[in-house]
């Protein structure tokens, strides 16, 4: 496939080590990590050490890494198992959040939770002052508010965040799958008591990911059985998946920096040339992820214009990846205050270390053309 | 003892990967990497095709729709799914009363334990002492608020096959959900999902020979069986359980699902032969006990308690071969085994069993080299015993009363 890959924050392709990593645990004999000869044994070696590794990247001790099958699971242990052991009251959710995140805690009403929704400003961060009334109306038990967003790439004041929840005594919760491995990612320094990674946006693989959870912070399982992590997740550990993640952390993290550096140089190319075509960036004066561009042009529906794209060899994504099924202009963007017939025509492009300056000036000559042709398109219709 | 690595005896615990479903696996870990629900480009769209054929795959294996099979992360999560989601879809019509036999695997009893803490209550039916459960006490059971049934298909300690057809006719007749876990069932009986009158059923890979993280929830359609999603999200499977699917998991799943299908009939034959040489042979020692029903059993399981034999001590002596006492979920615990102790053996009995689990790659050496060792270390450990001593000598144990310490 020639297909240049563009859409990093949907997924990521498996990094060769972290393959070579994993593919003993896939090959030969082994057993179930919970047995107790020698192939469980070997088994259990291997997750310990794999927890170790992703404690390790995240600042935190093994002890405060429960392994799920992914963020989804993660976001949705945190917000319905913390809930699970406070008294109801209200849980804050920022209005630009994954569905796994904002489906979640719509779930809990049924638990007499009250909803209430964080606004973002016109640059997709949390507005503080609207979390600092809404704190202060109402008794709060627990905030959920991702580290950085998987459309724009937006930052969040999560730290910042965190220290006002103090003050009123709530929970915080902070969704960091798009943040592992692109900027630098401390746990204890955050201040959050939940945080949610996953591995397959760091060049892991699909179908694990971790919650990372504060030693105070009291949280009742979502899966019961076997009493495996330590009775907070049961289910056979999936040790190839785990051996992947930890190896994938541990490189992304490692060099992050120079990562970072890399794909906000590329991000910059793409953006002053995207000025030059007249599109309009999101979130951009916003502290960013270094690899994301969300942007619009003006009058050009973004389903066609990603359809166009992919004709002309370039994997690039409407909006998240869950929901392009839908038609419904981005909620992120509606949340911005984008009118939704500009929202209509957002297209993500989100790097990856792969990705080079090459790529980058080809794919602004193909937008061009493309732009160009459906603008003809419209002329002619007119 | 060498260094050689132990016979494996237990692939009732997990079975390794077969190679061919690694295989097949691995170029969707590498080139292939989409995210299925990627609609905008051909790395999303070669990722779903791979999901709907591996769906296929698992679907045909229990001759299903594959419109009715939900990936999941395993069977601890698709016995979840089934039971929390159809209790809370179901328990507002029909009542909060739950039946479930106490030999289920913990998947099951901690869920259903879950709801009892929320307000439902839960009959936990005993097996009779060959691990079966009888209709007519099941029958007796039910009352007019029972939503739910869950009763698994193959017990994973014992190997016993439960009357899934008969207890689920009783289920449709007085309109309750019937849950089956056959996590421990795939590959080892035939499942024919068009007859049998189940509404939901679980499945993991890791005990067919595909990979670990990985499983499946039937959920019927005719007549449809609703349930409540417990992980919420971007909407994945329909509504009922949100996720990126990991494609080269599923890949892995509907590959070792058809290998079993394709060579379950000979494949349990070889095993069958290879289980009653073991049984014969283990058979021969005294005071011997096979635990569980040997007709209505999968032939890949024998579990056996060598009375007069320490358990921990058992362990340590064969540790030339890996095998379980008890299952591993709960190995972790020095407790007997609580479905030995559903069956009403003695703690004794209990904890001198040992579960060898027969599967695709044992050989008729490796039976004949556990025999001799068993033989052997079970002589030795006897040898040591008082108690062997006392039994040897014609003294009634039971009757001995003894000393207050």
């Amino acid at each position: 496939m020639n297909t240049v890959y563009f859409d990093h924050n949907s997924t990521t392709a498996l990094n060769p080590a972290v393959l070579d990593a994993m593919l003993p645990w896939l090959q030969g004999q082994h057993g179930n990590a919970t047995s107790r000869h020698v192939f469980g044994r070997l088994g259990r070696e291997a997750v310990e050490t794999a927890r170790k590794q992703v404690a390790t990247s995240v600042g935190v001790q093994a002890s405060q890494i429960v392994f799920t099958s992914g963020g989804t699971e993660a976001n949705n242990f945190a917000l319905k198992g913390i809930t699970a052991n406070l008294a109801a009251s209200q849980v804050l959710v920022s209005a630009i959040e994954h569905p796994c995140v904002s489906r979640a805690a719509a779930a809990l009403a049924w638990h007499d939770w009250q909803i209430s929704t964080l606004e973002v400003n016109a640059q997709g961060v949390l507005d503080m002052a609207d979390a600092t009334a809404q704190l202060q109306a109402q008794k709060t038990g627990l905030i959920s508010v991702m580290l950085a967003n998987n459309e724009t790439g937006a930052i969040q004041p999560i730290a910042e965040l965190a220290a006002l929840a103090k003050a009123h005594k709530a929970l915080v919760h902070t969704d960091a799958v798009q943040a592992l491995g692109k900027i630098s990612l401390d746990f204890t320094a955050l201040g959050v008591h939940a945080m949610t990674i996953s591995s397959h946006k760091i060049g892991g693989p699909i179908g694990i990911g971790a919650l990372v959870l504060d030693k105070r912070v009291d949280i009742a399982p979502l899966l019961h059985g076997g009493g495996q992590e330590r009775g907070l997740r049961s289910g056979t550990e999936n040790v190839a998946g785990i051996v992947g993640f930890a190896k994938a952390c541990q490189l992304a993290v490692e060099t992050v920096a120079t990562r970072s550096e890399y794909l906000s140089g590329l991000r910059d190319q793409l953006e002053t040339g995207l000025r030059a075509l007249g599109v309009s960036v999101f979130a951009q004066q916003a502290q960013r992820l270094p690899n994301t561009s969300f942007f619009a042009v003006a009058n050009i529906d973004g389903e066609t214009l990603v359809i166009a794209l992919d004709k002309a060899g370039y994997a690039v994504a409407s909006g998240s990846a869950c929901s392009s099924d839908s038609t419904e202009p981005s909620h992120v963007l509606l949340a911005m205050g984008v009118e939704a017939d500009l929202a209509r025509g957002a297209v993500r492009v989100s790097l990856g270390e792969h990705n080079t300056a090459a790529q980058i000036a080809g794919f602004l000559a193909a937008l061009k053309q493309e732009v160009q042709r459906l603008k003809g398109l419209h002329a002619v219709a007119a | 003892m060498s260094d050689r690595k132990p016979i494996y005896l237990d692939y009732s615990a997990t079975t390794p990967v077969d190679p061919r479903v690694a295989q097949k696996m691995i170029p969707f870990l590498t080139e292939d990497f989409g995210n299925p629900a990627s609609r905008s480009h051909p790395f999303g769209w070669t990722a779903e095709q791979a999901v709907e054929t591996a769906r296929e795959e698992v679907a045909k294996l229990v001759n299903a729709d594959p419109r009715e099979i939900v990936w999941t992360s395993g069977a601890t999560e698709s016995n979840n799914l089934a039971i929390k989601g159809a209790a809370h879809f179901y328990a507002g019509g029909k009542g909060k009363h739950i039946i479930t036999v106490s030999t289920e695997h913990k998947a099951v009893l901690d869920t259903v334990r879950e709801l009892e803490r929320e307000g439902y209550e839960a009959t936990y039916l005993q097996p009779e002492p060959d691990g079966l459960v009888d209709i007519e006490k099941f029958k007796a059971a039910i009352r007019p608020d029972t939503v739910l049934a869950s009763v698994m298909l193959v017990n994973n300690e014992i190997g016993v096959v439960q009357d899934i057809t008969a207890l689920g006719n009783v289920c449709r007749a007085n309109n309750i959900i019937f849950h089956v876990d056959a996590a421990q069932a795939t590959g080892k009986v035939v499942i024919d999902l068009e007859k049998l009158p189940v509404d939901l059923m679980s499945f993991s890979a890791h005990k067919t020979y595909g990979p670990k993280g990985i499983g499946a929830l039937y959920v019927r359609r005719k007549p449809r069986i609703r349930i409540e999603a417990q992980m919420h999200g971007g909407g994945h499977e329909r509504g009922m359980r949100s996720g990126t699917l990991a494609t080269h998991q599923i890949v892995g799943m509907g590959e070792a699902f058809r290998i079993a299908r394709e060579e379950m009939a000979a494949e349990n034959e070889r095993i069958r032969m290879l289980r009653d040489r073991l049984l014969n042979g283990l058979l021969h020692i005294e005071e011997t006990y096979v635990n569980g029903d040997l007709d209505h059993r999968v032939p890949h399981n024998l579990n056996i308690s060598f009375n007069f034999v320490e358990g921990e001590s058992l362990i340590m002596a064969i540790k030339d071969i890996a095998v379980s006492s008890g299952s591993a979920c709960t190995s972790a615990s020095l407790e007997p085994s609580y479905v030995l102790r559903a069956l009403g053996r003695s703690d004794e009995l209990a904890h001198s069993s040992i579960r060898f689990s027969i599967g695709r790659f044992t050989t008729e050496a490796d039976v004949d080299y556990t025999i001799d060792l068993l033989k052997n270390k079970i002589g030795k450990l006897r040898e040591l015993s008082p108690l062997w001593e006392m039994f040897q000598d014609g003294i009634d144990l039971s009757k001995v009363e003894w000393a207050e310490h």
